[in-house]
């Protein structure tokens, strides 16, 4: 019932951060602390959610708080990896509309 | 009104570290009921949304408690989170609930307040009760074929 975070960061002003574990009420301030400042510092910032058992509202809430700060300063947040459980809750909040999803892998 | 067949009841400090807790217990007993792997997965998110607002709305002093208990009958599981802190304003609340529209401008995009929404996209029924505290309950009808594989179930009488 953790969570683990890692940065892979990339070329220029793009970075990866893997996430692993559990995002929930406890574990989503752990996620949003290291992500915030990566939003802040980079104009691509890609999750990779591969890894993530589950997420409930408090991580989707840390995803929207990304994509707003990245956006308002016209950069991009990019879900990778999302699993089918995770994809069917990004459409009923109707987040699939709003944040980007890379397909595949 | 049928009854439960069973009971289980688990309480918890009001503290966020504790909802993993009451997640794996829905995932035990919504598994030795036989339910799916997706409705289990629905059930684990809709508990813990229940909970959390528990958590973050009902106590200030962190020294409460949540009680969770589990009625499980022989067509669906009651799951009723109960809080006995302050008391919000449902009618208020449910308004807002809702998917994020993305005809919206960026600042006016919740970061909270999903969680009703997807309570009752995840369940069958939500009945919230305000009073003392805040009542929560969740129900899960299972799917006929998973009834059929119910284990406790008494055995079909068949004539050969």
């Amino acid at each position: 019932m953790n969570v683990s975070i890692e940065e892979k960061p990339g070329t220029g002003q793009s970075t990866m951060l893997v996430v692993s574990g559990e995002v929930d009420a406890y574990t989503a301030p752990q996620l949003r602390e290291k992500l915030m400042p990566l939003c802040e510092q980079n104009r691509e910032v890609y999750l990779d959610l591969s890894r993530v058992d589950y997420m409930d509202s408090t991580g989707l809430g840390v995803l929207i708080g990304a994509y707003k700060s990245l956006r308002s300063q016209k950069g991009r947040l990019v879900l990778v990896g999302v699993s089918p459980r995770l994809s069917r809750l990004l459409k009923i909040t109707g987040l699939t509309e709003i944040i980007e999803i890379e397909d595949g892998a | 009104m049928d009854q439960p067949k069973d009971l289980i009841e688990l309480t918890i400090p009001a503290k966020a570290q504790y909802v993993g807790v009451v997640r794996l217990a829905v995932s035990g007993i919504a598994n030795r009921m036989g339910f799916s792997y997706d409705d289990i997965e629905d059930m684990k998110l809709a508990v813990a949304e229940a909970c959390t607002n528990a958590v973050d709305h009902a106590y200030t002093d962190q020294l409460g408690k949540v009680d969770v208990i589990f009625r499980i009958y022989r067509d669906r599981l009651e799951i009723r989170i109960k809080d006995e802190g302050n008391s919000f304003d449902i009618a208020a609340v449910k308004q807002r609930s809702g998917p994020i529209e993305n005809h919206l401008p960026l600042t006016a995009m919740r970061e909270r307040g999903l969680g009703l929404h997807l309570m009752e996209t995840l369940m069958d029924r939500v009945d919230i009760d305000g009073g003392k505290g805040v009542v929560v309950t969740l129900t899960k009808f299972m799917q006929r074929d998973e009834v059929d594989h119910d284990v406790d179930s008494p055995a079909e009488t068949r004539s050969y």
